[in-house]
C-alpha cells in the first residue's frame, strides 16, 4: 500500500529489524564507494604526470638532481660580487615601486570599476534589476581573461611600459572583485535603504548612505588581499614586457652568467615586499574585522 | 545624555568627517603622483592608434593577397599571404578574373583593379584612375590632382589604402590586399575537397561516395578539419589540454603534499612548538617567492614543458595550502576528536575519523577554488615555461600579425576557464551542499 502511493522502492530497504546488519552494508558501500573514486583519483594524477613528463623537455628524476645547480650557481657568484649587493639593492628600488605602484593603480582603478560592476549585479541594489545577469555575465568574462592576454595586446597598441600592465591587471582585479563585492553586498542589510527610500533619498544617495558604510570593511579586504596578488601579477608582467622589475629580471636573466648578481638583488627584493605586503595586509585585514 | 558621552560623541564624528575627506584626499594624490610617474601625458606619442585598428579588424576578417610577381609575371592569390592559404589557379575567387597576362580584381562597391602588361591600374568611385607605370628605375603616377593623403608615393612605392581593400605597387611586385569578414580556413583549408561548401552541400557529401576509398566521408571531413593547416585545432586541443593538466597536476599534488605537513603546523597537533614554527616558515617561504621565481628555477633543471609549469603551481601552492589547511585544523571542534579517542584510537585512527570528515569539505572548496584560479594562472605560466595554449598565444600575439588566432584563443580560454568554473561550482554543490 504504502509503495504504491510513494512509488516504487528505490532500492533495498533497510531491513529495520536488523540495524547493525544495515547500518555495516551502508558503511561498506559508501567505502567502496570511496575506494573506486581514490582509485580513479590516483590513476588521473599518475597519467597526468606521465603525459606532462612526456611533453616537457627535460625528465622529472634526472631534473631532480639539477634543481640545486641553478640556485647554487647563482648564489656562489651573487656571493663572490657580495659586495656590489647593496649598491645593486638600491639601484632596482625604483622599478620595485613601479612594480608595487602597477598594482596600487590597478587594484583601486579594478576595485572602482568591480564596486559598479558588485552593485550592478546585486539583485536588490541593482538600479535595473532586468540588467543583474548581463553585469553577472560581463564580471564573469573579465575574470577569465588573464592578464597577460590583454597586457600583450596593449603593448602592441600603447608600447611598452606600465600602463598596459595597470590596465590589464585592472581589468581582471574588476571581474574578480565584482564578484567578491556582489556577493557581501548580498548579505547587507536593507533596512537602512528603506529608511533613507522613506526621505525621498535618490539611488545614488541610498546606495553611497545605506550600502557602501556597512559593506566597506569586507570590500577592503577583498581589495587588500587582491592587491597582494596583483603585486605578483604586476611582477609576472614585467617580465613578458611591460615596466617594472620583472623586465630588469628578465634582462638580467638573459644575460646569463655575470649578472647573478643582479638576479640575486631583484629576488631578494620581491621576496621581501612581497613577504611583507602580505604580512602588512594581513594585519590590516584582521584589524577590519575585528574593529566592525 | 552627560556631557562626557556628548563630547566623545562629537569627538568620533569630527574623526570621521575628517577620514572622510582625507581617505579621498590621499587617493587624489597617489593618482596625481601616478600620473607623473607613469608618463601619461607621453602616452599619447607613444600609442599607435592605427595597431588598434588593425587588430581590431584581423580580430573578425581576414585578407586575401593578390599579388603579381613584376620580373615573372606570376600571379598568386593566397589567403592572409601565407603559403598554406595559397588558391590553385582553377579555384580563384570569383572576384579575380584572369587570362595570363590580364587580372582583374573586384573589390566591391565599383572599386576595379586591373594588372596588365603596362603596369596597374585602380578606378577608385567618386575619385577617378590611378595609373602605375614602371619606367626604368622609378615608378610613374598618374592620377587626379591634388594626391589625397590615401595615396603614399615614394621613388619606388606607390600604396593606395581605401574602404574597399589596400593596394601596393613597387618594382618587384603589385599586391592587392581585399578584406572580408570571417575565418576564412577555419573549418577546412583549401586543398581540402570539403573547402567552400554549404552546410547542405556538406551533408549531402556525408551520403554521397567516398572520395577516399580507405575512409568513410564522415571520417575524412573529421580528419581534415583536426589537421586543418592554417588553424590546426588538433594542436590547440592539446595545448588546452596541457593547460589543464598543469592546473590539474599542480593543485591536486601540492594538496596531498600540504595536508600531512598541515598537521604538523597546526598549533592543536604538532608535537613539538620548534616543528610547527619550522613548518610555518617553509609554508611562508614557498609562498613568499614568488610563482615567476619558482617557473625561472624550475625551468633551468626541467627543461620547457608542462610539467615545469605543473611543478611551479604545485610549489606555490604547497604553500597557500599549507597555511590554510592548518588554520582549518586549528579551527575544529575537538570534542569529535576526543569522543574517538575514548574508544581508544590511536592518533591516525582519530585523523581519520574525527578530524577529517570536519575539514573535508573546508579542504575540497578550497581545493576547487584554487583549480579554477590556477587554471588562469597556468596560462600565464605557460607563456613563460613553454607549454599549453599560454605559448601558442604569446606566439601569435609576437607575430602581430595572426590577430585572428588570438581572438581565438582569447574564446577558447575564456570558455575553459568558464568551464571550469562550472565543474567545481558543480562538485561543490554536489559533495558540500553549498
Amino acid at each position: 500500500m504504502v509503495d504504491i502511493t510513494f512509488g516504487p522502492p528505490p532500492g533495498p530497504r533497510p531491513d529495520l529489524n536488523n540495524p547493525t546488519e544495515a547500518y555495516i552494508h551502508q558503511t561498506r558501500r559508501k567505502r567502496l564507494y570511496g575506494f573506486i573514486l581514490l582509485l580513479f583519483f590516483v590513476a588521473l594524477m599518475a597519467s597526468g604526470f606521465h603525459t606532462a613528463q612526456d611533453r616537457n623537455a627535460g625528465d622529472f628524476l634526472s631534473g631532480l638532481h639539477q634543481l640545486g645547480d641553478f640556485p647554487a650557481e647563482v648564489l656562489s657568484e651573487a656571493w663572490t660580487n657580495r659586495a656590489n649587493l647593496p649598491a645593486l639593492l638600491l639601484h632596482y628600488l625604483p622599478s620595485l615601486l613601479e612594480t608595487l605602484n602597477i598594482a596600487g593603480a590597478a587594484t583601486l582603478l579594478g576595485g572602482l570599476l568591480g564596486g559598479f560592476l558588485a552593485l550592478g549585479s546585486t539583485r536588490h541594489l541593482a538600479r535595473f534589476p532586468t540588467l543583474t545577469p548581463l553585469f553577472r555575465r560581463i564580471a564573469d568574462i573579465m575574470r577569465a581573461i588573464p592578464e597577460i592576454v590583454i597586457a600583450l595586446m596593449l603593448i602592441f597598441i600603447l608600447g611598452g611600459g606600465p600602463i598596459p600592465a595597470v590596465l590589464a591587471i585592472a581589468f581582471h582585479t574588476a571581474g574578480a572583485l565584482g564578484k567578491l563585492f556582489s556577493e557581501s553586498a548580498e548579505n547587507a542589510d536593507l533596512k537602512p535603504l528603506e529608511g533613507l527610500a522613506s526621505t525621498g533619498a535618490s539611488w545614488g544617495q541610498q546606495i553611497w548612505l545605506g550600502i557602501i558604510p556597512q559593506v566597506a570593511p569586507n570590500w577592503l579586504g577583498y581589495a587588500l588581499l587582491r592587491f597582494e596578488i596583483n603585486v605578483r601579477a604586476s611582477a609576472i608582467l614585467g617580465f613578458v614586457g611591460s615596466g617594472g622589475i620583472g623586465y630588469d629580471l628578465k634582462l638580467a636573466m638573459q644575460w646569463g652568467g655575470g649578472k647573478y648578481d643582479q638576479v640575486v638583488a631583484i629576488f631578494a627584493l620581491l621576496f621581501f615586499a612581497i613577504m611583507a605586503i602580505d604580512q602588512l595586509s594581513s594585519m590590516a585585514r584582521n584589524r577590519l574585522v575585528k574593529v566592525h | 545624555m552627560t556631557d562626557a558621552t556628548y563630547l566623545a560623541v562629537q569627538r568620533q564624528f569630527k574623526s570621521r568627517r575628517l577620514t572622510a575627506f582625507a581617505v579621498p584626499l590621499l587617493i587624489i594624490l597617489y593618482l596625481t603622483y601616478l600620473f607623473v610617474s607613469f608618463d601619461i601625458p607621453g602616452l599619447a606619442a607613444r600609442a599607435r592608434l592605427d595597431n588598434a585598428g588593425i587588430m581590431l579588424a584581423d580580430f573578425w576578417s581576414h585578407k586575401t593577397h593578390v599579388t603579381r610577381n613584376n620580373a615573372t609575371g606570376n600571379l598568386t592569390v593566397a589567403i592572409e599571404g601565407e603559403s598554406k592559404g595559397t588558391y590553385a589557379p582553377s579555384q580563384y575567387p570569383d572576384w579575380v578574373q584572369t587570362n595570363g597576362a590580364t587580372t582583374t580584381i573586384d573589390l566591391g562597391s565599383g572599386n576595379l583593379i586591373t594588372y596588365d602588361a603596362k603596369g596597374a591600374r585602380y578606378i577608385v568611385p567618386g575619385y577617378g584612375t590611378i595609373d602605375i607605370k614602371p619606367q626604368g628605375e622609378k615608378l610613374v603616377l598618374t592620377a587626379p590632382q591634388p594626391i589625397p593623403t590615401w595615396i603614399n608615393v615614394a621613388d619606388t612605392r606607390i600604396s593606395v589604402t581605401t574602404p574597399a581593400g589596400r593596394f601596393a605597387y613597387s618594382r618587384s611586385k603589385v599586391e592587392t590586399f581585399k578584406y572580408e569578414p570571417g575565418w576564412e580556413l577555419f573549418f577546412f583549408t583549401l586543398d581540402s575537397p570539403f573547402y567552400g561548401k554549404s552546410y547542405g552541400q556538406l551533408t549531402a557529401m556525408l551520403m554521397a561516395d567516398r572520395i577516399d576509398p580507405a575512409r568513410s566521408n564522415l571520417g575524412l571531413m573529421a580528419s581534415e578539419f583536426w589537421n586543418n593547416k592554417m588553424w590546426h585545432h588538433s594542436v590547440v586541443a592539446w595545448a588546452l589540454f596541457e593547460t589543464v593538466l598543469m592546473a590539474f597536476l599542480g593543485t591536486m599534488g601540492a594538496a596531498l603534499i600540504a595536508l600531512p605537513l598541515a598537521f604538523l603546523a597546526a598549533s592543536n597537533f604538532a608535537p613539538f612548538r620548534a616543528i610547527r614554527f619550522t613548518f610555518r616558515r617553509l609554508f611562508d617561504f614557498l609562498r613568499g617567492v614568488d610563482g615567476l621565481i619558482w617557473t625561472i628555477i624550475l625551468a633551468r633543471a626541467f627543461g620547457p614543458g608542462p610539467m615545469t609549469g605543473a611543478l611551479a603551481i604545485l610549489l606555490t601552492d604547497t604553500g597557500t595550502f599549507g597555511k590554510t589547511f592548518s588554520e582549518t585544523l586549528e579551527n575544529i571542534d575537538e570534542k569529535q576528536v576526543e569522543g574517538i579517542r575514548s574508544t581508544g584510537a590511536g592518533a591516525l585512527q582519530r585523523a581519520r575519523f574525527g578530524v577529517f570528515p570536519q575539514i573535508a569539505p573546508v579542504l575540497l572548496s578550497q581545493i576547487l577554488y584554487y583549480l579554477e584560479s590556477n587554471t588562469r594562472s597556468a596560462t600565464v605560466i605557460g607563456a613563460i615555461v613553454g607549454g599549453g595554449i599560454g605559448l601558442l598565444l604569446t606566439q601569435a600575439i609576437i607575430t602581430q600579425k595572426d590577430w585572428e588566432e588570438v581572438a581565438y584563443y582569447m574564446i577558447l580560454i575564456v570558455l575553459m576557464v568558464m568551464a571550469m568554473d562550472t565543474i567545481s561550482g558543480w562538485i561543490r554543490r554536489r559533495f558540500i551542499g553549498r
